[in-house]
């Protein structure tokens, strides 16, 4: 993952509230290998008919090349898929903006370069952009999102607007703790014996159940 | 004065960054078909898993409830996590086991779940095993390749909140009844931020299957963590799992002290009285939008703005009109299943409303495991779904997510005991209203939405 700290691009509005990652994909495209590409199952359902011929008044639709998207509230709720993610990032999208994020939805945003941008009012930039397109700017060394005339300020978490500025990779980083891990490990294992699965390997046979009386 | 996530973020808790995140310890890490793509990570990393002993494997979202696999691309997802835990040397509860079922249900089923543990999965539904007093949360790819490389997860610490619920929930009102109920007064990004503990009678007087569906549904209140204090109800449970610590004492010991201490405080403190709770639908395309069955369905003019909106567009996918009575909704059909409501309890609930009667639409019936499956044969359950009309099936996601075939055709109205009513989360446009079991066999009985509690009286639940 490379990093960035600011990004020029189009914004288009996705005007409703609980856009949740079943729209974003829904669940009969995770199969697919990430390798050929998701940008065709973004928010899928909404974007096409059944006969998958495109919705003309669809924002995707209309502004194919927008790599800003303005939301309401609880965006990316629902499912720990990262796919809702891939995406969004494989359509070309790096910031989306809106007043709340689903939590899973955020940190795996932030694990593929994507911005969620939580502002506190969305308002003025949804009148802005109605249902056309601007140009954007989202910028993570001022913490603001520029959409046409207006620029407001986002919040996001210190270590989150870090890791997308730095790029940084979490395994990489993880391993350099390795002696700290191994030692943790020891201890965990030495005061809480009982933590570790007595038989993890082994084949017990089927438990009887005891739900409930 | 600590609380119960204090504590257990304490225990495994390597080091914190000064920026405030946490690297924590895995104990658990339970992996089903959709980790395809971390493996693919940590393949092209040429990275070991690290814990292989501590990864269990569960063939669940694509599980066919029907037979062999017909899709050859279903068939692929589950030979691909066979494949991927085989090749790592992890157990794997594959498609030919007879423990094998829904990750959050064999987990505590086997043992693999308890008190005092992170659990991680790769499901945003793993804040189930809270309810054993474990810090269980969901984590998405980029972070279940982490933890097979590492063992580890990067966290920061969540806000805490407790629900704490007083008074005695009424007959034929459940831990579903519950869970909705503070969803839609909080709304679904209600405890966005938070970590919930949820406490009082009401919740303690719950058993461990209904505290499984209360924790479960934290996250469709935005929640990524619920949880519950173990106590006796909690060590019974566990005791005799096939996983269950040898040293039984010294675990006791243990988890006994783990509750939250008396003069600990939180960020936030929610109560609701159970005796308020009513048995509850959802009428909408959220979990927030849930209502007593003895309600109409709402009114977006009593509302403004993006809600206004919302709803109307809600209302109208679902095809319902502001100002008839839930009850007089009619559904085509029904779904009994999911990591929310297939646990043996769930099915003697729904069980109790449908012996002796016949469901007057079409509905399938599966079971959290084939363990739960196997049992609910021996007490004659599925006889009592048979006979009513319903298919019995095999134990996995099926419907909740419509991956393994097993999806609500367009238009069609669903009464589920699932835990999303997203658009088109059981099939392109299907329509689905959330309930407990009890009330999904309800409306099974009279064919739309129904109160299930006149259809108790006279009965043993
Ligand atoms: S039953 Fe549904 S919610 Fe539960 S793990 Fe399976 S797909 Fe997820």
């Amino acid at each position: 993952m490379t990093g960035w700290t600011t990004h020029d691009g189009r914004a288009i509005a996705l005007d409703r509230e609980s856009v949740d990652t079943d729209q974003l994909i829904p669940a009969r495209f995770m199969s697919t290998p990430r390798s050929e590409g998701y940008c065709r199952f973004l928010l899928h359902d909404l974007r096409f008919d059944p006969d998958g011929s495109p919705v003309p008044d669809f924002p995707l639709n209309r502004h194919p090349n927008a790599s800003i998207l303005a939301s309401r509230r609880n965006f990316g709720s629902g499912s720990s898929r990262e796919a809702a993610v891939y995406a969004l990032v494989d359509y070309g999208f790096r910031a989306v903006i809106a007043p709340s994020f689903g939590d899973i939805f955020a940190s795996n945003a932030v694990n593929n370069g994507l911005l969620p941008a939580r502002v506190d009012d969305v308002d003025p930039l949804m009148a802005a952009l109605g249902t056309g397109t601007a140009q954007a700017r989202a910028d993570l060394s001022t913490q603001t999102v520029t959409i046409g005339p207006l620029t407001v300020p986002f919040h996001i978490d210190p270590v989150w607007r870090q890791k997308l500025i730095n790029g940084w990779d979490d395994i990489d980083l993880t391993l350099a703790h390795r002696d700290d891990i191994a030692a943790f490990r020891a201890t965990r294992a030495a005061a809480a014996p009982w933590a570790i699965p007595n038989d993890n390997n082994g084949d017990r046979g089927p438990a009887p159940s005891q739900g409930g009386q | 004065m600590k609380t119960l996530l204090d504590k257990l973020w304490d225990a495994h808790e390597i080091f914190r960054r000064d920026d405030g995140a946490s690297l924590l310890w895995v104990d658990r890490h339970l992996v089903h078909e959709g980790s395809h793509h971390a493996f693919a990570k940590i393949d092209a990393r040429g990275l070991p898993v690290a814990e292989p002993g501590l990864t269990t494997g569960v063939v669940d979202h694509y599980a066919p409830t029907r037979g062999r696999p017909s899709d050859p691309q279903i068939a692929a997802m589950i030979d691909r996590l066979e494949r991927n835990t085989a090749r790592h040397g992890i157990t794997c509860y594959g498609l030919d086991d007879p423990r094998r079922g829904i990750v959050h249900v064999i987990g505590p089923e086997q043992g693999l779940t308890l008190p005092g543990l992170l659990i991680n999965c790769g499901d945003s539904h793993t804040s189930t095993h809270g309810a054993f007093g474990a810090l269980a949360f969901g984590i998405g790819a980029t972070e279940v390749a982490h933890v097979l490389a590492t063992q580890t997860i990067w966290q920061k610490k969540p806000k805490s909140m407790r629900i704490t619920v007083t008074g005695q929930l009424g007959p034929g009102v459940g831990a579903k009844d519950l869970a909705l109920a503070w969803i839609a007064r909080l709304g679904a990004d209600g405890a966005r931020g938070h970590a919930i503990e949820y406490a009082g009678p009401a919740v303690s007087a719950l058993s461990m299957d209904g505290r499984m569906t209360l924790c479960n549904l934290s996250i469709e209140g935005g929640g990524r963590f619920g949880m519950i204090a173990p106590d006796d109800t909690t060590f019974a449970y566990v005791n005799g799992r096939p996983h269950a610590p040898i040293d039984w004492d010294s675990a006791l010991e243990a988890w006994a002290t783990l509750p939250t201490d008396a003069d600990a405080t939180f960020d936030r403190e929610v109560s609701l009285d159970a005796a308020d709770i009513a048995p509850i639908v959802t009428w909408g395309v959220s979990p927030e939008d849930a209502l007593p069955v003895t309600e109409t369905v709402p009114d977006p003019r009593a509302f403004d703005g993006a809600k206004a909106d919302r709803m109307r567009a809600a209302l109208d996918y679902m095809d319902l009109v502001p100002g008839r009575a839930l009850s007089d909704v009619p559904v085509d059909q029904v779904f009994i299943g999911s990591c929310t409501n297939a646990r043996i309890e769930d099915l003697r609930a729904a069980a109790a409303v449908l012996s002796g009667r016949k469901a007057k639409v079409p509905g399938l019936v599966s079971p959290g495991s084939q363990i739960v499956k196997a049992q609910a044969e021996a007490e004659g359950l599925d006889r009592i779904f048979t006979d009513a009309g319903l298919d019995w099936v095999s134990a996995g996601c099926s419907m909740c997510v419509a991956m393994n075939g097993d999806v609500v055709a367009p238009g069609k109205r669903c009464a589920s005991s699932t835990n999303r009513n997203f658009r088109g989360r059981q099939g392109r446009g299907a329509r689905t209203h959330l309930m407990s079991p009890a009330m999904v066999a309800a409306a099974a009985v009279t064919g739309h939405l129904t109160d299930v509690r006149p259809l108790l009286s006279g009965r043993a639940v």
